[in-house]
């Protein structure tokens, strides 16, 4: 037992071998090297962020919609403070005192080491003159930051804007800080991913003068920023441009999409604004302003305004018919005008008519039959309401679409519990929802909606899910192309063909000839009125163009238009022959004056 | 009744006053590392130093309660306090809460409770109690089965925790089996492993086998004790590997150098275990046993290496090891935590004058990298106190548990002063990159309501039967 005592030696003796290995390593780190203190107690490391320059956006033509300028933000480390002259200071940056004051405060209430940012976004002119000035200023340095830029002032509501990023997303997202900049609506935010690159660091080392004294350790540790990716949106910067100023002084909106590969080629929301206007240090107020008005600059109608989508309707309802078989090409109905029960006719022509004529004519009393028909088809009104919505659904409507836009509506196509909870479970049939025959009653559309609806047409029978951009580039990589789903509608192709007939004829054979009709090139439409309960009715189009191989589809929504064929029909063909021809033909410009000049804001006051 | 009040009298005061000075300096250390000008008082309850100052009143009184109870008390309940702390580290595991990617924490009302740190005295006092059994005899299978799984299974618990620093804790108990009887062999193997495993990942595999036949013939030699025989092995081995050379060479084999040493290591390994067999000397087919073990080891060190271990903790070695440096990554904290206590020069930069630590440049500096404000504020004189009071600390504990007449009381007191000195080893030697990172705390310095509490009780425990040690009933 008694060298077990001994091994109390042994255990003290590894205690003791450890402590010294210690002391040891210290006194070499602590005394003898002087690599160590070379980062001497008056030097400090600084932490800069290197912001990557956000991804670019562009036109389909490769046309740039938005790119950057260089901004600069002033940050303050309260603890590094000394006294400077407050007065100039304040005049170079134009702005207060008191504002600087209280900055100042916050920036220690925040911390003492860590740098707060108190004035953003200064000018790269008013940063040339002040950067001379700032070793005036312990304490005060200066970070270049990027500040969008629009070379055109249009597509706002597309594009959408950068603000900065909200508490409860640094909290989600480690990526931001406070005062980063993050996509608020619109492109900037569905491809936020994209477009914000990726943060890099700098390390400087400065004195206590906050001056620098170079990199540290030669930028080993430095972490170069990556590059924003590029975007290259479905837009026409041509056609953009030339479909907001047709809107100018009204409001509603117009979407063009290819139909052949659902690319929106060009979406306004009017009133718009000028996107240059929420950029910079003038943003807030600017945005204070457009989001008070009274003519709701800020929202986007062509995804949010949900209208009921009037006589356009006829034309799903047409499809729905001849795929169900209520009707064939040639099944007539009578119509007694406007003495016709239970659904009016509003126009003069011959009767009876078929399907071809009846889309021409835009006749209620046919419509009426059809729908009493496609119900009627089945046993129970339930069953041919169902049947009846179901191929709605299958043309996009009653749901969001998909999009890569951000705040789709829904609209609304009713479900069957919903009448039955108004009338009563079988107290209900064809006649008590007429209205639906007609485009009107509970239905509701988004412009988005209704352009996606004329591509299916033009498709005869398919859409592709509507999108506004086409692919994403990084600096060194490939270029990304997004893929978007193909939906075929329950309508087979063979019944369009009728249909897209009388389309035609719409544009050809009516009063529309005279300011719809586009030569050369053979349009299809159907012109729709909303009505309004509070106002001037809506005039509603859809087209599309050419007939064969169609390259646009399309829907314009004027509000308080009117007649469809009054302000919604012409623009709607001069989009088409902006985009198809280029250009307006001479004998069109006339027409198109009218529709620039048209100030349809003044005609209503407000509520 | 008389002994009872002499219980203050009999607590060994020295140790007390070391602790006391210990928890003030940590806490003065706490105070600078996480102060800033922007919060005024150090009661403020919103800092961490604040905080700190509550859990060490806490611990305080934790510790009068340990002293006034009867020291029985933690012998009789020795295994059902282990028995509860196990129930505990289970259901951690079931229902803690993950933090730092540990899931070792019951998080109560915004406080956080870490059962693992105070399985330590628990697993302390089982041992104790079972080692101190009247008939108790280390070399049964079934006592080292129960040592093992006393030892072990709250480790295993709490490495499934992935809180592997801590569990690592639990290998110090070898100390104190060390100290109760268990052969100085183990101490030698686990040696042999650790420098195996640093050479296997740092040298080539030829300059190892050169390494191990030179230690090997040296073993011979202190076994053996004569120096002729010494010759005629080397001369042997000289010869077989010569032969397998001229063969390779011959038969145009392409033998690296590696494969010849090998070759010929085993056949002559061959001839001389016969050989010791014939002549009855064991020893020397041990070592003969031990070469191959370690050869063997040596080989799959790095499979396990790649394999077992996390990529963190892969980096981390190598970082340690010098065989990959990646400041910015596993080496940033260490990088870090060096250039802070470097710079602190012999007399340091001052109380609250520390710039390293203050930038946030040292992560978890108020826990696990609390010794690097002491680089750097207090200098070499500074960390060299701190080193000295703590091995004072351990020595004086030692001498304690020495003077102990219960082997209950010898056996936790040698507990408590190895668990201290691992907890020390390991954390100092990870500031100054001595050691890979292993998240464990300095004993009484580290920010945390958990660890200070529970180095008190393992502490104030001891002192308690200490206090007692004239008793005969223990
Ligand atoms: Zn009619």
């Amino acid at each position: 037992m008694e060298n077990l005592v001994r091994r109390q030696y042994i255990i003290s003796g590894i205690i003791l071998l450890t402590a010294m290995v210690f002391v040891a390593k210290l006194f070499r780190l602590q005394v003898l090297s002087s690599a160590y203190v070379q980062y001497a107690t008056n030097n400090v490391l600084r932490k800069v962020v290197q912001y990557p320059a956000r991804g670019l956006i562009y036109s389909r033509n490769g046309k740039l919609l938005v790119y950057n300028k260089a901004a600069y933000d002033l940050l303050v480390t309260p603890r590094e403070l000394g006294s400077f002259d407050t007065l100039s200071l304040c005049n170079m940056l134009n702005i207060s005192v008191d504002y600087l004051a209280s900055e100042i405060k916050a920036a220690k209430k925040y911390s003492y080491y860590k740098p707060s940012i108190i004035v953003t976004q200064i000018s790269s002119e008013d940063y040339a003159y002040f950067q001379e000035q700032l070793y005036k200023y312990p304490g005060f340095y200066v970070q270049p930051r990027t500040l969008r830029e629009y070379p055109r002032s249009i597509a706002a509501h597309i594009l959408g804007y950068i603000s900065e990023a909200s508490q409860e997303l640094i909290n989600k997202d480690n990526y931001y800080n406070p005062g980063d900049y993050t996509g608020a609506t619109g492109i900037e935010k569905k491809y936020e991913r994209y477009l914000r690159g990726e943060k890099g660091v700098k390390y400087f080392l400065v004195d206590v003068h906050s001056r620098q004294k170079g990199s540290y350790e030669n930028g080993k540790r430095d972490v170069p920023a990556i590059v924003g990716e590029n975007i290259i949106t479905t837009i026409d910067m041509g056609l953009q441009e030339y479909a907001e100023s047709l809107m100018q002084n009204k409001k509603g909106s117009i979407v063009a999409i290819e139909p052949s590969t659902g690319e929106i080629l060009a979406m306004v929301s009017a009133p718009y604004y000028d996107p240059n206007m929420l950029v910079g240090r003038s943003r807030g107020v600017n945005y204070a302003r457009l989001s008070t008005d009274s003519l709701k600059p800020l929202f986007n109608r062509a995804l949010m305004a949900e209208y009921p989508p009037g006589s356009t309707f006829k034309i799903a309802n047409s499809l729905i018919g001849l795929q169900e078989g209520a009707i064939n090409n040639y099944t007539s109905f009578s119509c007694s005008g406007p003495a016709s029960y239970p659904i009016r006719c509003t126009h003069d022509h011959v009767s009876p008519l078929s399907i071809q004529s009846a889309i021409r004519e835009s006749c209620n009393p046919f419509f009426w039959n059809n729908f009493r028909l496609i119900i009627g088809n089945y046993s129970t009104t339930a069953e041919g309401y169902n049947t009846w919505r179901n191929h709605v659904l299958s043309f996009g409507f009653g749901h969001k679409l998909g999009t890569d836009l951000l705040s789709e509506m829904d609209g609304n196509v009713p479900l069957e519990s919903f009448y039955n909870n108004i009338y009563g479970r079988r107290h209900w049939n064809a006649m008590t929802i007429r209205s639906m025959a007609i485009g009107q009653g509970e239905l509701l559309v988004t412009p988005l909606h209704l352009a996606n609806f004329a591509a299916v047409v033009a498709n005869r029978g398919y859409y592709i899910v509507p999108h506004v951009v086409r692919s994403v580039q990084g600096y060194n990589s490939e270029k990304e192309t997004l893929g978007f789903a193909k939906k075929t509608s329950s309508v087979k192709p063979e019944y369009f063909e009728v249909v897209i007939n009388g389309m035609q004829d719409v544009v050809e054979k009516t009063s529309l000839r005279y300011t719809t009709r586009v030569q050369g090139i053979e349009v299809c439409g159907k012109t729709g009125t909303v009505q309004n309960p509070h106002g001037s009715d809506h005039s509603v189009f859809i087209a599309f163009a050419p007939k064969d191989n169609p390259k646009i589809a399309l829907s314009v929504y004027v509000e308080n238009g009117g007649w469809g064929s009054r302000y919604a029909a012409p623009i709607a063909s001069l989009v088409i022959e902006k985009y198809i021809n280029g250009s307006i033909a001479n004998s069109r410009k006339w027409l198109e004056k009218k529709m620039l000049d048209a100030n349809l804001l003044d005609t209503i006051q407000p509520e | 009744m008389v002994r009872r009040n002499t219980v203050v009298g009999n607590i060994d005061w020295v140790t007390v006053v070391i602790y006391i000075i210990l928890v003030f300096l940590g806490w003065v250390n706490i105070y600078s590392a996480v102060y800033n000008e922007d919060s005024q008082g150090i009661f403020d309850i919103s800092q961490r130093y604040g905080k700190q100052l509550v859990w060490i009143g806490a611990a305080l009184v934790l510790a009068f309660f340990i002293i006034i109870i009867e020291s029985r008390f933690y012998v009789f309940f020795g295994y059902l306090i282990y028995g509860i702390m196990l129930l505990l580290l289970i259901s951690v595991l079931i229902f803690g809460t993950e933090v730092n990617g540990a899931r070792s924490w019951f998080i109560i009302g915004g406080f956080g409770f870490q059962p693992g740190e105070f399985t330590k005295f628990a697993t302390a006092l089982a041992l104790a109690k079972y080692i101190s059994q009247y008939n108790f005899k280390m070399y049964r299978l079934k006592s080292l089965a129960i040592i093992g799984f006393i030892i072990f299974f709250p480790a295993l618990l709490i490495f499934l925790q992935h809180d592997t620093g801590s569990a690592l804790v639990y290998t110090v108990f070898i100390l104190v089996l060390y100290r109760e009887g268990l052969t100085g062999v183990v101490l030698f193997f686990i040696l042999l492993v650790v420098v195996l495993f640093i050479l296997a990942l740092v040298i080539s595999n030829t300059a190892i086998l050169v390494f191990m036949l030179v230690i090997s013939f040296l073993s011979f030699y202190i076994i053996h004790q004569k120096f002729k025989d010494l010759w005629k092995v080397v001369g042997v081995f000289g010869l077989i590997v010569a032969i397998v050379w001229g063969i390779g060479v011959f038969f145009n084999l392409q033998f690296t150098n590696v494969s010849v040493l090998l070759i010929g290591s085993v056949i002559s390994a061959l001839v001389f275990l016969g050989l010791s067999i014939r002549k009855r000397l064991h020893k020397i087919s041990l070592l003969i046993v031990i070469f191959f073990g370690s050869l063997l080891f040596t080989i799959s060190v790095g499979h396990v290496f790649e394999n077992v271990l996390q990529e963190h903790q892969q980096a981390r070695i190598k970082e340690l090891l010098g065989i990959e440096s990646d400041p910015l990554g596993a080496g940033y904290n260490v990088n870090q935590s060096k250039i802070a206590i470097g710079s602190g020069g012999f007399l340091g930069k001052g109380f609250l004058n520390g710039t390293q630590t203050k930038f946030n440049f040292v992560p978890e500096q108020s826990t696990d990298f609390i010794f690097c404000t002491v680089g750097e504020e207090w200098g070499f004189l500074g960390a060299f106190t701190v080193i000295t009071l703590f091995i004072f600390l351990f020595i004086r504990l030692i001498w304690l548990a020495e003077r102990q007449r219960s082997v209950f009381s010898r056996v936790y007191g040698y507990s408590v002063a190895t668990i201290l000195f691992f907890h020390f080893m390991v954390n100092i030697g990870m500031t100054i990159g001595l050691m890979p990172v292993i998240g464990i705390p300095l004993p009484f310095f580290s920010y945390g309501g958990s660890s200070l509490w529970s180095f008190t009780i393992l502490l104030f425990i001891f002192l308690r039967l200490d206090a007692n040690r004239l008793d005969r009933i223990l």
